[in-house]
């Protein structure tokens, strides 16, 4: 069950509209390693963790990734709001415009709509935590590339740069979780089993 | 053993912080189109006190279910991470 908060896990005020930025930037919602991604593969995962470390890691972080997607719809929001028509036309927006006025939807920087087939929930939790790292750092190099466009907008710098940070440290806690798998496996072996499917649940769950 | 001893089970107060929780789910919608109603501000009042008197206790005694109630816990380490989900089997983690 989950609650809201009203307000931005970091604060965002963009006063200049940028039509061809908010583009760009939208590939973090809906795009390819996107934040509808992230909390949607993270929250999905959760089922099939061996324990209670590696589920909380991916329920706390899923849940984070909820507090972004509104960032950057924010940003995006905050890029669309009082374009006039000639800038929308002129910055490569009007077919988005067309479909969409300047609503936020999810899709990528290059039109392709948001798609579940951008990540992967295998019920193996080896697998599943590896493709997390990996998305991690996926994230972490499109906010890079964001970064090298807006370096020298700080109102928009500023949020991206947090939203970068916090991929490093998912990555560092998504590392953390992988060892408590990889401790309970057997350690000649990691893929002997799968605890996601194959062996009941182990004592790092049992109530203190 | 770090929690108290309650006077009733996990089950029962989970049973009475659901019920009304969701009578301030359901206040929460209500209000959200009649921000001026008496009755339903009188209402929503007594379910949000009942709840988080609930929460608290529950936290103390069972440990926390939301991270604001972490520290709830009278426990030297952190109680959340441990805590079961709710689609879990009794005595699993699944």
């Amino acid at each position: 069950m989950w609650n809201y908060e009203k307000r931005l896990q970091y604060p965002i005020n963009i006063k200049t509209p940028n039509a061809k930025i908010a583009q760009y930037i939208m590939s973090q919602y809906g795009g390819p390693d996107g934040e509808i991604s992230a909390s949607l593969r993270y929250l999905s995962q959760r089922f099939a963790m061996p324990n209670r470390m590696a589920a909380a890691v991916l329920n706390d972080v899923g849940t984070e990734e909820l507090a972004h997607l509104e960032m950057v719809s924010t940003i995006v929001h905050q890029l669309t709001r009082d374009l006039s028509m000639e800038e929308i036309e002129k910055s490569g927006l009007g077919a988005y415009y067309i479909d969409h006025t300047v609503g936020v939807w999810p899709q990528a920087a290059g039109g392709i709509p948001f798609n579940a087939c951008e990540f992967q929930s295998k019920g193996d939790p080896l697998t599943d935590l590896f493709e997390d790292l990996a998305a991690e750092q996926k994230a972490r190099a499109t906010y890079d590339n964001i970064l090298r466009v807006v370096r020298n907008i700080p109102e928009i710098a500023d949020p991206i740069r947090f939203l970068r940070a916090r991929e490093v440290v998912h990555f560092q806690r998504f590392g953390e979780a992988l060892r408590s798998v990889q401790e309970q496996l057997d350690s000649k072996n990691f893929y002997a089993f799968n605890p996601g499917f194959d062996m009941p649940c182990e004592a790092s769950c049992k109530n203190s | 053993m770090m929690y108290h001893n309650s006077s009733c089970s996990r089950t029962q107060l989970l049973q009475q912080i659901n019920e009304v929780s969701f009578a301030v789910d359901d206040l929460l919608l209500y209000l959200d189109t009649h921000p001026c109603c008496e009755k339903g501000m009188a209402l929503y009042k007594e379910y949000a006190e009942k709840r988080k008197n609930l929460m608290k206790k529950y936290a103390e005694c069972y440990g926390p279910l939301t991270i604001d109630d972490a520290l709830e816990t009278n426990a030297d380490t952190w109680k959340w991470m441990e805590q079961p989900f709710p689609w879990e089997r009794e005595g699993g983690c699944r």
